[in-house]
């Protein structure tokens, strides 16, 4: 078999760990083969499951602080902790608290972007990508009644570059949501929708981000989460949104 | 002693920016937040004391997650993880087999965490390991060498075989939902 000589490959390919040529040389191969494609995304898919399920635990800042505490104290800051501690320690706690927190809060958005990114991708790759086909969105949205806990409004696309190409089901966090794939061009979009959570690190949160090339979008819209996801441009991502919110809209 | 600039900045500059991944990874060695929490701090004590003797230019990350492994593995602990995953034949072994349906697309459309999470857990400490380093620590090979001082050869099959098992313990429990 062709691919033999690739398999004991196949592992540090998807860690980008072989030597520069052999990393071309297996791409080139992977593009042609089938079978390789599937098993360097399985791979591929199996470490970023790992790195989300991994990122399992975080320390307390009492016990950061106590840890930094018996470290020695940085030259430059000495002579401020001297002229006025009790002031300076309670600035460095609410900025230590401040930091902490967003940083929390970043990485567990970060977090589910790349889970988003993530069953964008293998809806992509799989051999079937839709469990409802239709470009109609009055075939698509009844698709998802019992489904999923809540309904929501798809746009009317007429005279606008944008193709809807089905639904399927998706879940986030366990919880049941639809997830439609759009098209623009040669690009596919996926469209989340989940009911939305206060425990999510995006409960408040809207915007536009960038995370492993993809472009997002997300808000919220009626206590429905919205998550635009997709390789297109950010200006067509930002389009369909705002025809999304449109259609949302009573 | 002196805590300055051996490795192009203090101590504290160095280590406390790799505070968080240590101690999820003291976490996932020990499974106990109190024990994670000495480990760490013990880490951070035995680095502080060694610093003056870390080479500048060699992985300062490398170190302090070798110092924490070092002391986890001395621990009670760590003597009673039971380090015993067949080692004698750790070369060679590295493809699966590509399926259409994998752990890993099942795990994809049902976002399970907690099954991943309980699969690792499950898995004997010299695996898990070596997974959460290279997966969730993002250390290359190179790095994974270091840490746990063995050839880059036996990284590669090491992680080749904790994959496997990985995916087995997957499979067993996505076939059981």
């Amino acid at each position: 078999m062709a691919c033999d000589s690739w398999r004991n490959k196949i592992e540090a390919y998807a860690d980008a760990e072989l030597p520069a040529d052999e990393m071309r040389a297996m791409s080139e191969h992977v593009r042609g083969c089938a079978s390789c494609t599937s098993d360097v995304l399985s791979r591929i898919q199996l470490k970023s499951v790992i790195k989300i399920a991994g990122e399992r635990f975080s320390p307390s800042l009492a016990f950061r602080q106590r840890v930094q505490k018996d470290l020695p104290a940085k030259k430059s800051s000495a002579w401020l902790w001297g002229w006025m501690p009790k002031l300076a320690a309670s600035a460095a706690l609410v900025v230590i608290a401040f930091f902490f927190f967003r940083g929390w809060i970043s990485s567990q958005q970060s977090r589910t972007i790349a889970e988003l990114a993530d069953l964008h991708v293998a809806t992509l790759a799989s051999s079937t990508p839709v469990d409802v086909l239709s470009t109609d969105r009055h075939t698509v949205k009844p698709w998802f009644q019992g489904k999923i806990p809540f309904t929501f409004n798809l746009p009317d696309l007429g005279n606008t570059p944008f193709t809807l190409e089905g639904g399927r089901m998706s879940y986030l966090n366990q919880a049941p949501g639809a997830q439609l794939i759009f098209k623009i061009g040669n690009h596919r979009i996926s469209v989340f929708i989940f009911q939305n959570r206060p425990d999510w690190p995006f409960a408040s949160a809207n915007g536009r981000s960038r995370s492993l090339t993809f472009n997002v979008e997300t808000w919220t819209e009626d206590e429905l989460r919205y998550f635009v996801i997709g390789d297109a441009e950010a200006n067509d991502i930002h389009k369909l949104s705002e025809l999304l919110k449109i259609a949302a809209r009573p | 002693m002196s805590d300055e600039n051996l490795a192009g900045g203090s101590f504290e500059e160095l280590a406390m920016p790799l505070f968080d991944s240590l101690y999820n990874f003291a976490r996932w060695l020990t499974h106990d937040a109190e024990e994670a929490e000495d480990l760490v701090q013990e880490t951070y004590r035995k680095a502080l004391k060694g610093f003056h003797s870390f080479q500048p230019g060699t992985n300062f990350r490398a170190w302090m997650f070798r110092i924490l492994r070092n002391t986890f593995l001395t621990s009670r602990t760590g003597l009673k993880s039971g380090m015993t995953v067949s080692l004698d034949s750790e070369e060679g072994e590295f493809a699966l087999p590509a399926t259409s349906e994998t752990p890993e697309t099942l795990l994809l459309q049902r976002s399970n965490q907690q099954m991943v999470q309980d699969a690792i857990e499950e898995l004997p400490v010299i695996y898990r390991e070596i997974i959460l380093l290279c997966d969730v620590e993002e250390m290359a090979y190179q790095e994974i060498a270091e840490t746990i001082s063995i050839p880059i050869g036996t990284v590669m099959s090491r992680l080749s075989r904790a994959r496997n098992a990985l995916r087995k313990g997957l499979m067993q429990k996505l076939q059981g939902v």
